[in-house]
This record gives C-alpha cells, structure tokens and sequence, in this order.
C-alpha cells in the first residue's frame, strides 16, 4: 500500500484523531468520580490544616465531620445568608464579582471544646494562583494556624509559602488593627510591627507580596464580621 | 521467551544507563532537568514518569510504525505521547492525588521533553516493539539517574535538605554556614550537569573526540 498518498495520510490522520479523541474521553469520564472525590478530600486537609489538625493516616471526610460544625455562608456586610453551603463556594470566583453579589465561606469549627473560625483566601502569585485557608480564635483576631498552597511557584523559593516553617510564623498574630485588617506578611527582615507582620520567604519577593495582598483583600471582605464582637 | 532477554536487548536496556546516557551523551531532555531538580522528591516522581512514558511510546509507535504515512510522521507521533501523558495525568490524579498536586505543572510539560521525540524517531520508527519498549524504559531510567544525582547536589547544598528532611544540622547555621541559595536557581542544574558529562569523559576513553 502506497503510505505515502494524500488521500492515505488525511484518512489516517482523520482515523488516529478519532482513536485518540475517544481513549482520551473514556478515560477523562471514567475517572472523574474519583478525581472529584480526591479534590474534596484534599480540600477537606487543607480547611483541617489551617485548625493544626493532622489527618495523616485518617480518612480527611471524617476528621472534617468531627471538628468542622458548619460552612456557613456570608455577605460583605457580615450576615450570615445560609447555615451550610460554604464548602462548594469558590473564593477566588467569588472575588471577580461586584462586592454587593460575593457570597463569602466560613467554616465555624469545634477544637476541642473551643469555636474557631476558618477563612478561605485566594489570590495570584508571581507565576500562577496561590491560596490559602486562615484558622482564627473565636476572639475573631488572633491567627490560629493557617494553610497556604500554590499552583507553581518557584520550588525552593516562592513555593516555600507551602513550607511549615513559613506557616508556623502565623500562629499567635493579631489581625485587625484600627478595624482594618493589618495582619500581612513584610520583606524578610523588613518587619516593622511584629503583632502584625510576619516574614516574607527570602527569595520569593513577589510571592509574599501576593500573600500579603491575598490576605488583606479576602479577609477584607470578612471586615464586618470580624469587628462585630 | 529466550530472545526476550538476549544479550543484545539487554544491551539496548543498559547502554542509556551509561555509555549512551539520554542527558549526559546524546544531551537530550536538558530543559526539564533544570525545572524539576530544584529538589529531590519531584526529581524522582518525574523520573519515573518519564521513563513509564518513555517505554510505552515507544511500544506503541514501533507497533503501528509501518503505517505512519512519512510526511505526519512527527504530528502522529506527539499525538500518541500526548495522549499517554494525559491518560497518566488523570490516572494520577484519581489514584495518587498528593502526588500529582506536587508535580503539577510538569506532568504535562512530559509532552514537550525532547528525549521521547528523539527516542522514537532514532528508534522505535524502525525497530520491533519489545526492543523499542526497552530502549524506552533504559533512557527513561538513565534520564532518572541524572535528575536524581542533580537534584541530589541542588537540594543538599541550597536547602540543606534531602527529601525535605534536614541533613545539615541546626549548629551548622549557627556557627555562620549559610545555603547556597544559587544553587536553587536553573542555571546550577547545567554547571551540575557539566560536571557529570565532565566526570564520564575522564573515566571512558572512549567518550573522548581526538
């Protein structure tokens, strides 16, 4: 057979294109239960991070049953609109809306015997999204534990915002200061008010910068009802 | 099942490992050791890849390479590794999520390393599949063995770290020892690299051009 005629190549590109379209769609289908699953989970041990719950070893579903009480869901003016619901929302879509619209999560939580809030946050990093989840005291103003996570950061430097050391400076920080929020993140060694400030990554310059701004824009939007005692 | 085995496929298997190293003689696949060898964990995981990667494609282009018209030889063949990088990316996904979360980005930046195009057009476009699935399997491991040696100087020396465990200890950084933050950066993954293909050339005569 000549393998090399016009009709021969269009109809064996024509031919692979189908092959491929349908092994790529089968599998796609077939695994996105699971994949679903595994995103829930994972965003399950990050909500649990941000409360120094460990889920190592345990099933993320059940940990999250047993400390996280509710997924309410807010407005910008600090009312609680529904009781659950939370979990599905998505930050960073919310923040393209106009404020009046945003329907903003927060994760009320039992450690232990003692409420404790969670707040989602979203922004950019310098190469793609960063993300995070800030645990907060029922004082609504002291950090807890936080969670950050990026999409692709440089390893080493500006993904370090994933590394224990980075999050274990949070712990303990206030965050509202003359009801704004001032809890941010300075250029290493640049700290000049420690109750408020923590550390940026040495190296990773813009990444701390987009955590500093990811936190003060979403918690932002948390204002009224984190200076609502 | 003899011939499976024979002296000359065993060859076709080891000769990447060494002598005909992927990275270091046929320098192949160079961009992705920079992006990957910052550290030692995501080294290993995209090592391993590749080399699964690597092994299939060329199984499944040496198994329809009679039929590839010449003129879309190269479109047919990234066709068949792309799809095989997603269908590994997904499986991932589904099965070993923390995983795949790490590596992100560089499952899918498989696709463009050169040494799965070089393999099949040097290889697998005109030999049998089960020597073709061995040639890829050998360079895909030889590519590992230089990602992890790399990443094994890159992350000792910048972070102090292997496998994200401190291996230099605290006493260290007290007495004034500080990281090598340059190595963190891509261009000490070539000078890494340099010194390797520089260290295999001193040892093997035979490497060496008159």
């Amino acid at each position: 057979m000549n393998t090399n005629s016009n009709s021969y190549t269009i109809i064996y590109a024509s031919v692979i294109v189908v092959i491929v379209a349908f092994a790529l769609a089968f599998t796609s289908a077939s695994l996105r239960p699971a994949q679903n699953k595994n995103i829930e989970l994972d965003k399950m041990k990050q909500i649990l991070h941000a409360l120094n719950v460990d889920t190592k070893g345990q099933k993320a579903d059940k940990v999250y049953a047993k400390y996280v009480t509710a997924d309410q869901i807010l407005n910008t003016e600090g009312k609680v609109i529904a009781q659950e619901g939370g979990f599905k929302i998505n930050m960073a879509k919310e923040m393209h809306k106009p404020a009046n619209e945003r329907q903003l999560p927060l994760y009320v939580c039992n450690v232990d015997g003692q409420t404790k809030y969670v707040i989602p946050v979203s922004g950019s990093g310098l190469w793609g999204a960063i993300w995070g989840y800030i645990g907060l005291n029922d004082d609504k103003n002291t950090v807890y534990a936080v969670y950050f996570s990026d999409e692709s950061e440089t390893p080493g430097l500006g993904a370090e915002i994933a590394s224990a050391h980075f999050q274990e400076e949070f712990p303990g920080k206030k965050v509202l200061k003359d009801n704004q929020i001032a809890l941010g993140v300075e250029k290493y060694g640049k700290v000049t008010d420690p109750t408020y400030q923590v550390d940026g990554v040495s190296g990773g310059t813009i990444t701390s910068k987009g955590v500093d701004a990811m936190i003060k824009n979403c918690m932002g939007q948390y204002n009224k009802f984190l200076t609502n005692k | 099942m003899s011939s499976l085995f024979s002296k000359q496929n065993k060859e076709i298997f080891s000769t990447p490992l060494g002598p005909n190293n992927p990275i270091t003689i046929q320098v192949l696949g160079i961009c992705s050791a920079l992006a990957v060898t910052s550290k030692m964990e995501p080294a290993i995981v995209m090592g391993l890849s590749v080399a699964i990667i690597t092994a299939f494609s060329n199984f499944v282009v040496s198994l329809i390479r009679k039929t590839i018209p010449n003129r879309i030889r190269i479109i047919v063949q990234l066709v068949v590794v792309a799809t095989l990088v997603t269908i590994v990316s997904e499986i991932l996904k589904a099965v070993a999520y923390d995983v795949s979360v790490q590596l992100s980005v560089y499952v899918g930046l498989i696709i463009t390393n050169c040494i799965l195009m070089g393999r099949l057009e040097a290889f697998a476009m005109s030999h049998a599949p089960w020597e073709s699935f061995l040639d890829g399997l050998g360079n895909g491991i030889g590519y590992a063995k230089i990602l992890i040696i790399v990443a094994f100087f890159r992350e000792l020396l910048g972070s102090g770290t292997l496998l994200d465990f401190r291996i230099i200890p605290q006493a260290f950084y007290n007495m004034g020892y500080i990281n090598n933050g340059l190595m963190l950066m891509p261009p000490m993954a070539l000078i890494i690299i340099a010194c390797i293909i520089w260290f295999q050339r001193s040892r093997n005569k035979d490497l060496q051009e008159k």
